[in-house]
């Protein structure tokens, strides 16, 4: 009986089409090709009407702090997946330059510079947290952050605010 | 692909129900799609958004993103949100009788 139960549970739910309901993305890097996939991924999501969190923390805090998101850069030092020599990746100004390329390509694609990225991510009701212990280590304040930001949490209360979701570290 | 009929006019939609035809639409087919999509009546608002995407699409051959939406047509993200709730872009270009957006933003 347990089995035959089970067998029909099992149909019924194959029949639904499966949803997330709620992710917590965290985003940990401060360079350009770090900070933008998890934008995009918390923007998708309340565009696919999921619950969305942003949690940011260690250098990913640059893209919330008022001065220095204003400075996030492609890192063109190490990064082989850039296709160029790596001793010329350390020529001063290049990362500039390829930065400026891509939010050029971007924009093409109405992915917006940072700033208006978290305004409008805001706006569709996604909530940005900013990490204590990251905030701590680097002597920054509430007021060095944007106010799009609901509240600065302990890795505690990120879990508990990403109950019941998915968390997606980037 | 397969037909519907739509507020009295048979056309063709694709599988999730977006016209395939932009020319097919008119207001009452608009009316019929946004109760499909759970919006019961369609305020000033909202017809605002849907003419402008519509004029957009026909300007420049795409579907306006929801940032084109703000910049250009000059409706709050956060309103866009509240009129068309849980997934504005496809939601509004379904009811404006566009195909659905492509774009990941």
């Amino acid at each position: 009986m347990a089995s035959e139960t089970l067998t029909k549970e099992a149909t019924q739910k194959k029949d639904e089409k499966e949803t997330l309901k709620k992710v917590s993305i965290v985003i940990s890097r401060g360079t350009l090709e770090g900070v933008y996939p998890g934008l995009i991924m918390a923007n998708g999501a309340r565009m696919e009407g999921i619950e969305a969190n942003i949690f940011f923390t260690f250098f990913g805090l640059n893209a919330i702090h008022k001065k220095k998101m204003k400075k996030i850069k492609v890192d063109t030092v190490g990064n082989p997946a850039l296709g160029i020599p790596p001793i010329v990746g350390i020529i001063p100004g290049l990362n500039r330059m390829v930065t400026k390329m891509f939010i050029k390509e971007m924009d093409k694609l109405d992915i917006p510079p940072i700033d208006e990225f978290l305004e409008m991510i805001a706006a569709t009701g996604a909530k940005m947290y900013a990490c204590k212990a990251a905030m701590d280590m680097f002597h920054y304040k509430r007021e060095d952050l944007i106010d799009e930001v609901a509240d600065v949490l302990t890795v505690g209360q990120f879990y508990e605010v990403a109950a019941g979701g998915e968390i997606i570290f980037t | 692909m397969p037909t519907k009929t739509i507020a009295g006019k048979t056309v063709e939609v694709d599988a999730e129900g977006f016209l395939v035809n932009p020319d097919d639409w008119n207001e009452d087919i608009a009316k019929e799609l946004a109760k499909e999509e759970g919006i019961n009546e369609l305020t000033e608002m909202h017809w605002k958004v849907i003419h402008f995407m519509r004029q957009d699409y026909k300007e420049r051959g795409q579907i306006p993103t929801i940032r084109r939406i703000k910049n250009a047509g000059g409706v709050p993200v956060q309103d866009l949100y509240k009129l068309f709730p849980d997934g504005p872009a496809k939601k509004a270009a379904k009811i404006a009788g566009l195909s659905k957006p492509q774009g990941c933003v």
